[in-house]
């Protein structure tokens, strides 16, 4: 393993338990110890059973979730910044910047209609609403979610729609970071194999990914290594 | 460096009311274009601290500092008359929960909004009636209701009237106490799909009192969480309802319904 080329973000020694003080303060420790370093190009895979902590990995990355112990150190140009300890409005700045996350479903708004909802994400980067239009319009072609939804919200549309639109979120900035959370499960062939296109061209840009694949054939297309989460079981 | 230093910095704010606490010991800032979404139940001190912090009661203890236009951290209680004048009517908003509290009731549509800016000093006419049209436009009310009083208005349409009045000033920060309150759920998306563009156009900071985790979660940046008065838990807005940390917060959570 090459050590020197700087991750472009890592996660060392981090450790989560949740606390469920409306079960009598019920303690469930999830991960313990998990340090993961992903290279610029990298895409690192998750892996593991579901209830291993995969997910809740991911959005500790991204903020989500607080991180109990350890750190999150996500490279930018200028500085490292630790998204454990770092001030909400940092976090935004990072999430506008650096760090793209696909969730496993899409968080519907109200009246926004899906071609919004993807332009929006690229102007929040800070491209110009035209070019932002563009590749908007691009990433919607190429994932095949049809024309004529583009100005319709998705909240009526199918899962496997929402779920491209929202994969067409995540992939239209130019985030050096991308966390993936099964951007493929509602997914058909045609769909999975347009995916792979995706990260596979994020790749190629230096783009550093860490992702949840349970398709073992998306898994095996785009991963450079799989982390089994199992070993970082908390001691319960 | 101005660019840095927040525009609202709050410190261990309290307000009494003889033995009662409305609340007490909150402290915060408040950055450019940052939306703060106070959460909490009736009772929590919520309504009293806007109130507090938009200065139209007085605190029992501690500070509120105010970025004033020349980049000057001021005391808010401590501006002359003049200048207070300047922040209420220009570079503050404040939108009620009930529009009939914001607007004035029996003048047209085009005079609410043109009232504020008669009181920055516009005088023109036609200058006015223009920006007022511009304006209704913004908030999707017909050009063609600028004569009415919003008397005549459905709930919705009000709530969006006291909108424009507020923003037409071009402000720097909005106080709003639970605007989408007491509309029907129709009328609340299209309210809060408004607000959330016009926020982000204008980059906006508000900060905006709220029962609704749902309108926290699509409006603001950050939350801050209050019970019995005080401020109990506080974060990113994601983080803090997707893993609420606090025994009351995890209960506020987990008693939203969900559809």
């Amino acid at each position: 393993m090459a050590a020197n080329p700087a991750p472009a973000l890592a996660l060392e020694a981090v450790g989560k338990t949740f606390t469920m003080h409306l079960q009598g303060g019920l303690r469930l420790p999830v991960v313990h110890g998990v340090t993961v370093r992903v290279l610029p190009g990298e895409c690192v895979v998750l892996g593991g059973p579901s209830g291993a902590g995969k997910s809740s990995l991911l959005k500790i990355a991204y903020g989500n979730y607080r991180c109990d112990e350890g750190h999150v150190l996500v490279r930018e140009p200028d500085e490292i910044v630790d998204v454990a300890t770092a001030e909400p409005r940092r976090i935004i700045r990072l999430r506008r910047t650096t760090i793209g996350y696909v969730s496993q479903f899409l968080r519907v708004i109200p009246r926004v209609p899906a071609l919004d909802v993807v332009i929006q994400a690229a102007v929040e980067q800070g491209f110009v609403p035209d070019d932002a239009a563009t590749r908007a319009r691009t990433l919607l072609a190429r994932l095949n979610v049809p024309e004529r939804l583009w100005t319709l919200p998705p909240a009526t549309f199918s899962g496997g729609e929402q779920q491209r639109v929202n994969i067409a979120r995540g992939f239209v900035a130019d985030h050096p970071i991308l966390l993936l959370d099964e951007p493929t499960a509602s997914l058909d062939a045609r769909n999975r194999a347009a995916v792979v296109d995706l990260i596979r061209e994020k790749k190629d840009r230096g783009v550093a990914i860490l992702g949840i694949f349970h398709d073992e054939d998306v898994r095996d297309r785009v991963a450079d290594r799989i982390v089994d989460v199992t070993r970082f079981a908390s001691a319960a | 460096m101005t660019q840095d230093l927040p525009l609202l910095s709050v410190r261990r704010l309290g307000k009494s009311y003889g033995a009662r606490t409305g609340c007490r010991d909150v402290s915060f800032d408040i950055h450019a274009g940052e939306v703060l979404a106070v959460v909490g139940e009736s009772g929590s001190g919520k309504s009293t601290l806007l109130n507090v912090l938009s200065t139209q009661l007085a605190p029992t203890t501690g500070e509120i500092h105010y970025r004033m236009r020349d980049g000057v951290m001021r005391d808010v209680f401590a501006l002359s008359d003049a200048e207070r004048r300047f922040l209420l009517r220009t570079d503050w908003g404040f939108v009620h929960q009930d529009p009939a509290q914001g607007l004035r009731m029996t003048v047209s549509a085009g005079a609410n909004v043109g009232e504020r800016l008669m009181a920055v000093g516009q005088r023109h006419y036609g200058h006015i009636r223009h920006t007022a049209v511009d304006w209704l436009g913004r908030v999707e009310i017909d050009a063609g209701r600028i004569d009415d009083a919003p008397r005549s208005f459905s709930g919705g349409m009000r709530q969006r009237l006291q909108i424009a009045r507020n923003l037409v000033t071009h402000p720097r920060l909005v106080f709003m106490d639970e605007p989408t309150g007491g509309l029907d759920v129709s009328v609340q998306a299209r309210l809060l799909d408004l607000l959330r563009g016009l926020v982000a156009d204008l980059g906006l900071s508000v900060v905006i009192v709220t029962h609704d985790l749902a309108v926290a979660r699509l409006l603001s940046h950050r939350i801050m969480v209050m019970r019995h008065g005080t401020v109990i838990e506080t974060g990113l807005t994601d983080q803090v309802l997707d893993d609420p940390r606090e025994p009351y917060t995890q209960l506020l959570v987990s008693s939203v319904l969900q559809v």
